[in-house]
């Protein structure tokens, strides 16, 4: 079945299984290994990647679902000697251990600054009219589809903390 | 032999002079994490295009295999083979050490019709992709003979015997103390089934280039699993290359080789191409090692001063049959507090489940949520602070040994602790405090973990650029081994960390023992410091014995090594000019170190203090974290912000342990119920607020040359128990039973009739 995706600015044209996930699509026909399967189903978040902009569970997408999709994973955000802000944030804070789950971490950290930018709201917004203030509450709770095992939560919240700013 | 007491000597290490221990330097594989490209075993690029193998698992917990229907599968678009135990590759039979220095022996998969655990694998099917792969395996039909299974541990105690080996340690008469004792706690504790649940499951990918097999595999000891592959392939374990360079969490679950290790092996030499096999979510639950529940009976006896006069704990657990792990959850209460009086042992079941085995701070994460919840038992009854009742209790030698104490700064902690926490805003009266719906208390608990150090070796080279490269068959789990080994090079040697590359997780370079029980950094550590020392001593030699060297003929005991320059006084060259001239091929060397002799003479253990506040929802009996703050004591430590992200992630498993995290078995499946990320609570991003950790300053040099020891493990234990007292506080209900779930609090709050 053909799909064409552009990843990472590149249009890429797959003829794959149509059972194929978009996370496996990446793995193993394109060879961007940088996303990850943590489970398999959506319960983890280290497959995160950015659809349009917008963050999801790439191991719960079909490949076929995104004609057209344009595709951000983490080797499109930043690579070593050029990293992301958020890459470089994560890196300075040491929100990561084993780095299983940081692709999705980050990718998710890209995603969901855009989402409050955006004023999407979440179960800590208290006023829905207003602007979205990334508290310190708003960023766990936005972050917490993104599972860390080695519990890097603190330093994960402080790298957020330092691209977000300091918000009362 | 080395004694301890030449470790005591100065070193480069010790002196610090460029100031690179101690440091909180960048994660040193950091960057390739952040931008996903650091490979883990599953992402490795072989040298051809993978078959992807994907297990089939037993769905009863014991009995036979009767017959595998596997026509349907062998059919199926794709599929490059079906094994099953009737036609898997010949294996040596399970126990075989045809090689008696293997540090493992075989374990066949697929080997017999027996079904020994729910999730072991009964099939093994292999395809061109994973699609193919995934839809054949459901083809595959097995069917069984179940036989009479033992799942259910709280109704099997009577099946408890001595773990093999062992017997219960007794000191004075407990019975006669506690029978005699005026102030006594005589409570039973529960922790329940947890699990690893590493992000990365089990994987591997092989191939074989002749005679010998590569694999890249997540596992945490290098040597154990290269020699696991040997055995149970019977190939001299020279034929087997085995990679771990990153691994996506371990946390003693990856102590050891699984069927993904030895199947893909199987499957690339039949298929003569390269083969890759990982585990589901699902089947990482049940086909690889859990820690086992364990019940506490907890029995103190004091004086109305507080001072123990008696001491028991004893543990019950269980473990796979055909296997012999305990969970030594009673072994961390014989060296924490005084007490003339004292009985410590453990029982365990044999059950029909999967392999219960290590899991972060084996023994004391369980074991602590017992005593350190007694313990603030018996300080309320003695109308105590829990804090002075430990300081009551601070033995000055070891309560068991008599040794001394190597270093102990448990106190410290705990004061220190106490201080920066606000210990004194704790009211002592339960219940006191609210904040709307929910009642507020704060708790406390000790901590203790050994320190241990293992034989290992390290091998570090100098090129002719004057980079320094150290190599190891080390792992980094996440703990940060890539980093400090990075450190200790530049430090030993007086080179800028950027001259310094770390090359470990191959079995072709000098053995160290891996990552596990928090031996990890002071072990591999300790064999990198002194190989870095045999490269100076080399160094020296080639300068001082080279005419073209302004240190020809200088006194090598003067020789300085400091930011890359190699000098006696004003004479001096860079590292780079030196062996570009006198060794362009470059210097190579080794260094190892064992414990040494009398290092047993000392109790040697890292220490600290948990402090927490929790919210307790008196509508719901949600509990929540407010506030974690722990002060932890661990000899030096090498890199502040890696030791630091290990010991708050250990105290958020102790979280988790106190809050959510519990495997539930189906007595029907011998299965766990939970067996997915979404059912298996571990902490997430929402559970954990305003945590937060110190370490105090501290060298112990009966440990190592460099007076380190391991902080991976120390920070789950007690933790949980901290949160548990907390719960008390808040609530005055006292829950003996983990994880403490709203259904228990509630319950509890309502039999208060709160």
């Amino acid at each position: 079945m053909r799909t064409t995706i552009t990843v990472n600015g590149t249009a890429r044209t797959l003829d794959v299984d149509p059972r194929t996930t978009l996370l496996d699509a990446l793995r193993e026909h394109l060879g961007l290994t940088g996303s990850k399967k943590g489970c398999d189903h959506g319960q983890c978040g280290a497959c995160t990647v950015l659809v349009n902009g917008v963050r999801i569970n790439s191991c719960l997408s079909i490949l076929a679902m995104h004609d057209g999709d344009q595709v951000t994973t983490i080797e499109g955000l930043g690579q070593p000697g050029a990293l992301h802000p958020v890459q470089q944030a994560f890196l300075e804070r040491d929100a990561l251990q084993c780095g299983y789950c940081t692709p999705g971490q980050i990718c998710s950290t890209v995603g969901m600054l855009q989402e409050a930018a955006d004023g999407w709201a979440s179960k800590e917004t208290a006023d829905l009219s207003a602007p979205t203030a990334l508290t310190d509450a708003e960023i766990r709770e936005r972050m917490s589809g993104n599972i860390c095992r080695c519990s890097a939560y603190p330093q994960i919240l402080a790298a957020i903390r330092d691209l977000a700013g300091e918000v009362a | 032999m080395t004694s301890v007491r030449d470790w005591a000597e100065p070193n480069p290490v010790t002196e610090n002079r460029g100031g690179v221990i101690g440091k909180g330097v960048d994660r040193y594989e950091g960057a390739l994490k952040v931008t996903g490209t650091a490979p883990y075993a599953y992402d490795t690029v072989a040298p051809s295009p993978p078959a992807i193998g994907v297990l089939v698992t037993a769905t009863i917990p014991r009995g036979r295999v009767t017959s595998v229907d596997t026509a349907a599968a062998e059919a199926a678009p794709g599929v490059q083979l079906v094994w099953t135990h009737l036609n898997v590759p010949a294996q040596a039979p399970r126990g075989t050490r045809a090689n008696p220095r293997s540090q493992r022996a075989s374990n066949p998969a697929l080997g017999s019709d027996r079904v020994e655990y729910y999730g072991q694998s009964v099939a093994f099917v292999v395809a061109d992709t994973f699609e193919n792969a995934r839809a054949a395996a459901e083809l595959v039909k097995v069917a069984y003979a179940a036989e009479p299974a033992v799942v259910d541990f709280m109704a099997s105690f009577d099946q408890a015997t001595l773990p093999p080996d062992e017997e219960d340690v007794h000191i004075g008469d407990f019975h006669g103390a506690f029978a005699a004792a005026p102030v006594t706690i005589d409570e039973t504790y529960f922790s329940p089934i947890q699990n690893h649940v590493q992000m990365e499951p089990c994987a591997t990918i092989a191939w074989w280039e002749g005679d010998k097999v590569t694999v890249h595999t997540s596992i945490q000891m290098v040597k154990g699993g290269q020699h696991a592959l040997a055995e149970t392939l019977a190939i001299p374990s020279s034929d087997v290359h085995l990679l771990t360079r990153y691994i996506g969490g371990g946390f003693g679950g990856k102590g050891q080789p699984y069927d993904d290790l030895i199947l893909s092996a199987l499957a690339a030499r039949a298929l003569k191409r390269p083969v890759k096999v990982a585990y589901t979510r699902q089947q990482m639950f049940h086909g690889t090692i859990h820690r086992p529940a364990v019940d506490m009976r907890v029995r103190l006896g004091a004086e109305p001063n507080g001072r123990l006069t008696a001491f028991a704990v004893e543990a019950t657990t269980h473990c796979a049959r055909a296997a012999t792990f305990t969970e030594h959850a009673a072994n961390f209460s014989r060296n924490l507090y005084a007490a003339p009086n004292r009985l410590t042992g453990h029982r365990l079941v044999r059950m029909d489940l999967p392999h219960a085995g290590p899991m972060r701070a084996p023994g004391e994460a369980p074991g602590m949520l017992s005593l350190e919840c007694a313990m603030d038992e018996l300080a309320e009854k003695l109308g105590l602070d829990p804090i002075e009742l430990r300081i009551r209790n601070e033995p000055d030698i070891d309560p068991e040994t008599g040794k001394p104490f190597s270093i102990r700064q448990l106190v410290r902690c705990m004061t220190e602790g106490a201080q920066r926490f606000g210990w004194e805003r704790r009211n002592p009266v339960p219940g006191q405090v609210r904040d709307g719906r929910w009642m507020v208390g704060m708790g406390m608990a000790a901590a203790i973990r050994g320190n241990f150090l293992l034989p290992a070796k390290a091998g570090v080279r100098i090129d002719a650029g004057g980079i320094i490269t150290l190599r190891q068959g080390m792992t980094d789990i996440g703990t940060g081994t890539y980093t400090i080994l990075a450190q200790i090079t530049a430090e030993t040697l007086g080179v800028p960390l950027g001259h310094v590359r770390v090359e470990i997780g191959d079995s072709d370079f000098p053995p160290a023992p891996g990552s596990g029980g928090q031996f990890g950094a002071a072990t591999a550590g300790s064999a990198a410091f002194e190989a870095g020392m045999n490269l100076r001593r080399a160094l020296t030699e080639l300068a001082v014995g080279d005419p073209n060297s302004p240190l020809y003929g200088g006194p090598a005991e003067y020789v300085t090594f400091e930011n890359g320059v190699i000098a006696i006084e004003n004479r001096s060259e860079t590292l780079a000019a030196l062996v570009g001239r006198a060794a362009p091929d470059g210097i190579y060397v080794e260094g190892s170190i064992s414990p040494a002799a009398d290092a047993r003479d000392y109790s040697q253990h890292t220490y600290g203090a948990h402090f927490a506040e929790v919210g307790v929802n008196q509508v719901t009996g949600e509990v929540r974290l407010r506030k974690m703050f722990g002060v932890f004591a661990a000899g030096r430590i090498l890199n502040a912000k890696t030791a630091k992200s290990q010991i708050t992630g250990g105290m958020i498993w102790g979280v988790g342990t106190a809050l959510t995290e519990v495997n539930a078995v189906d007595p029907r499946f011998g299965s766990f119920v939970n067996q997915d990320m979404a059912e298996y609570l571990a902490p997430v991003h929402a559970d954990i607020v305003d945590l937060d950790a110190m370490f105090l300053d501290e060298a112990d040099d009966k440990a190592n040359p460099m007076g380190i020891k391991g902080v991976g493990e120390l920070g789950i234990a007690g933790a949980g128990a901290a949160i548990a007292n907390a719960i008390y506080n808040a609530t005055g209900v006292r829950l003996r039973d983990y994880p403490m779930t709203p259904d228990k609090v509630l319950a509890g709050l309502m039999a208060k009739g709160l």
